[in-house]
């Protein structure tokens, strides 16, 4: 399987961050926000039209556009 | 859904001394004892903090100057390092840092008061909010309420300021003697990184817990003693709207001496190294290590604006760590979250999986893709409707009272010049801008009700895909919302954007948002052209010019985002704050605020344009002492002035008149009612009348040939050159504050101007064409 982003993930979903294929500056922003590796997170619902993607991650509530979240790689817990 | 679990965590947590060696500390943070000096702190008393460590030769022994990026180099102060303990000459000057949404600025306006100042950092728009309060022994100490960061590495004007204020990089703000660090408790670990941060700057820390009262409801409790244990500061319980720890807190600020954290997160030890190293470059700066620290983790675009030498010392050490299998970009984030991790785990007990609280649900409402736009649609509709309605009460006394002095004037004193001069130029002038007060103020309330509750973040969720489709993202769109009510503060609100490109063109399109001042414009041209016409039709000419302004602001940001500011469409990282009940000092002392702005600026700008506006329209003033009012105007300054640009603006079907009109407006929009009013030589009635006789007057004129000036044609030719023109002397004043250069504001005035001229041209050679009239 191709690895996964949390891009791809439905709402409800959750997963766990293993990486991130970003510009150095937004990859270290989201780092800063608590989105390290390991870092486990939920999609929690996305805009009405489709994008961006609200997430749960370290007990607060994020906003992330798709081209971003599409950065963030995923492995998906189930 | 933390990397390190409770169960994994170690049995001591390693942690850094002040001389950077590891060592087993627990130092427990007695309470605050008045009057009594801390009785460790001869332990803690500051020790030379960086010394340098050389481990490979370094390119220069000496000291490099302080490279910062431009335009900050030219005026970095020397701040001297403050030692502990102060001497009593000064006030002790304590600064608020936090995350944005921590409730800083409401434990701000409960330590201040009524007692605080509004400003500017100079050469940017970010506010700077002081005040002063009194410690446990009653004496002065000054507050500075820093703007909102999630980290030292900043990302946005607003953390720059931050940023440099507390490294001793901003020229006109020392460095703090106390930090007041505030977090929410209700989202700890997240606030505890720039905690983290803080902790490294060697200035005496008190954490700050706030929102406990909300953080208990959610179950969640925190071990305020064992935590401050863990981070060797004092920690301490707040809940700011009911006043507890106020108390403790003053006790804290008032202590003799504090001590200097000593403890910080460690780090790998090849990056520990190179921390000191390059410090040891740094030592003009008031805090060498947390410099150095951030410099190491600046990404290669972020160094760009240094010094070529500090760049390749940082350059280099970098590579070395590459070399060592760390990566600069992530290696402080990590150490400082792994060390973060386990103090929560330890400090920190909430229900284990979070309940469906009121905010979710209410989200999935308010964020619904059917209910969550009608709620939007009508939290818009009802505000522009309160603007429009219920500030109309209070304007109209205004103008009362305007039209009551005037009178008052007009029999108190002597016919003449300087009568004149009162009642035309300064009370006309003054108080046609002063009726716009209300509807400032109705605005600011709603924004800050939006902003407190945190649905201004859920509107920017929702709109932001529309908004990115011109390259702008949604938090351009409360800068947009808050111009339809003054350009100025929508511009002000821009900060909040982090890349200057995107920056930029919200600040170029904002302008064109239907401002209130234009308001009065439209009424009256309105007015002109359906004079007894059902109250519907002339609402949808008005509704139709505020979209005109938007479909050309959006068109133009799109237009400008793929020329002249090419670039990526912006990243969105947009936390989604909890709902929470607005503060209601919070939001009055705001609308004091907004009020006191505005006044300043009737009082001063808008004075001394209106009483230049009112001489160009006096003098010279023609030989015959018979001359009608409109003889009089045409042999004025400023008539000579309208007709000088005649042959430029007949195309669009304007005559002289106008021109003066439009001359008048370039001060401000206002003023072309009170300019056609001189122009016209209606009487100075009451407003609303005058309103009335104006459109009146201008209906019946007529041009040489005897064709009326007013067709249709052109008054909505003239309606449309008020919505897209830049006649706002404030605002380009703010721009070119905002932006740092004349450039901008030059660049604003042209488009808007030429924008503006060929859509009346449009509209007016056009309309002709198609045998309208």
């Amino acid at each position: 399987m191709s690895a996964q982003t949390l891009a791809g993930l439905g709402v409800g979903a959750r997963g766990r961050i293993t990486g991130f294929s970003l510009a150095p500056e937004i990859k270290q922003r989201l780092m800063e926000l608590g989105l390290t590796k390991g870092t486990e997170c939920r999609v929690l619902r996305f805009a009405p039209l489709g994008d961006p993607v609200e997430i749960l991650v370290r007990e607060y509530h994020l906003s992330l556009r798709i081209s971003e979240a599409k950065g963030i790689l995923i492995q998906e817990l189930v | 859904m933390t990397p390190s679990s409770p169960n994994s965590r170690p049995a001591s947590l390693p942690t850094r001394g002040p001389d950077g060696t590891a060592k087993e500390r627990i130092r427990v943070m007695l309470p605050p004892k008045p009057d009594t000096a801390h009785p460790q702190t001869a332990k803690l008393a500051p020790q030379p903090s960086a010394r340098p460590v050389d481990i490979t030769p370094t390119p220069t022994s000496t000291p490099l100057p302080v490279a910062m990026p431009e335009p900050l180099a030219a005026s970095v102060p020397q701040h001297p390092v403050t030692e502990f303990p102060i001497k009593a000459t000064r006030a002790r000057r304590i600064a608020i840092a936090g995350n944005p949404n921590s409730g800083k600025s409401t434990l701000f306006n409960a330590l201040t008061g009524m007692r605080q100042k509004v400003g500017n950092y100079p050469g940017v728009t970010v506010e700077k909010k002081e005040g002063v309060f009194h410690g446990s022994h009653g004496e002065q100490m000054s507050l500075l309420d820093l703007p909102g960061c999630y980290s030292l590495q900043a990302r946005s004007p607003d953390e720059a300021v931050s940023r440099d204020v507390l490294l001793g990089r901003q020229a006109d703000t020392p460095p703090p003697d106390v930090i007041l660090a505030v977090v929410d408790a209700t989202n700890l670990e997240r606030n505890l990184y720039l905690v983290s941060q803080l902790l490294e700057l060697k200035i005496p820390l008190i954490l700050g817990l706030s929102m406990v009262d909300l953080a208990e409801k959610a179950g969640i409790s925190i071990d305020c003693k064992a935590l401050s244990e863990l981070l060797g500061v004092p920690v301490l319980p707040l809940v700011a709207a009911t006043g507890v720890g106020l108390v403790e807190l003053k006790q804290w600020f008032s202590q003799a001496q504090l001590p200097v954290p000593a403890t910080t997160a460690p780090f790998p030890e090849a990056l520990q190294l190179e921390i000191q190293q390059l410090s040891a470059l740094l030592q003009t700066h008031s805090a060498p290590l947390a410099e150095a620290t951030l410099l190491l983790s600046l990404s290669p675009q972020d160094l760009a604006p240094f010094a070529p030498e500090l760049k390749l010392a940082v350059q280099a050490a970098q590579s070395r760590l590459e070399a060592s299998g760390l990566d600069p970009i992530s290696a402080t984030v990590e150490a400082r979250y792994e060390w973060i991790g386990p103090i929560c785990a330890l400090t920190v007990r909430k229900p284990g999986e979070p309940a469906l609280n009121f905010s979710d649900r209410l989200d999935s409402v308010l964020t619904h893709r059917f209910w969550g736009w009608l709620a939007f649609l009508a939290a818009m509709a009802f505000m522009f409707f309160s603007i429009f309605t219920l500030a109309k009460i209070p304007m109209d006394w205004i103008s009362a009272a305007q039209e009551t002095l005037g009178n008052w004037l007009q029999t108190q004193l002597p016919e003449g010049d300087f009568r004149s001069l009162i009642v035309d130029g300064v009370l006309a002038g003054v108080a046609g801008v002063l009726v716009f007060l209300p509807q400032i103020l109705i605005l600011t309330l709603f924004l800050g009700i939006l902003e407190d509750s945190g649905y201004m973040a859920r509107a920017a969720f929702l709109m932001d895909r529309l908004m990115s489709k011109v390259g702008l993202h949604g938090k351009s769109f409360i800068p947009m919302l808050s111009s339809f009510a003054c350009a100025i503060p929508g511009i002000m609100a821009t900060r909040t954007i982090e890349q200057r490109k995107d920056r930029l063109v919200t600040i170029l399109v904002s302008p064109l948002m239907s401002c209130s001042a234009r308001l009065p414009v439209y009424t009256l041209l309105i007015a002109v052209l359906l004079p007894e016409v059902a109250s519907w039709k002339k609402s949808l000419i008005m509704l139709s010019m505020y979209v005109i302004g938007i479909a050309a602001a959006f068109l133009m940001a799109w237009l400008f985002k793929k020329t002249l500011l090419r670039g990526e469409t912006p990243t969105l990282l947009m936390e989604m704050p909890p709902y929470r009940k607005p503060n209601l000092q919070g939001l009055w002392l705001r609308m004091q605020e907004r009020a006191m702005v505005f006044l300043k600026r009737a009082g001063t700008v808008i004075l001394a344009l209106s009483v230049l506006l009112w001489a160009l329209t006096k003098y010279p003033q023609p030989p015959n002492p018979e001359a009608t009012g409109s003889e009089k105007i045409a042999y004025s300054v400023a008539g000579r002035m309208g007709k000088a640009i005649e042959p430029v603006i007949a195309p669009l079907g304007f005559d002289w008149k106008i021109g003066i009109g439009l001359i008048g407006s370039f001060a401000a929009r206002e003023v072309f009612i009170s300019t056609m009013g001189i122009v016209y030589s209606v009487e100075n009635e009451g407003n609303n009348e005058r309103i009335s006789a104006l459109s009146d007057t201008m209906r019946q004129q007529q041009r040489p040939d005897g064709t009326t000036v007013y067709t249709p044609l052109t008054a909505t030719a003239l309606m449309v050159f008020y919505v897209l023109a830049m006649q706002c002397l404030s605002t380009l004043a703010v721009v070119r504050r905002e932006t740092n250069s004349w450039r901008w504001p030059a660049f604003q005035f042209a488009y808007m101007s030429l924008l503006a001229y060929f859509a009346s041209l449009l509209i007016t050679q056009g309309g002709r064409l198609l045998g309208w009239h």
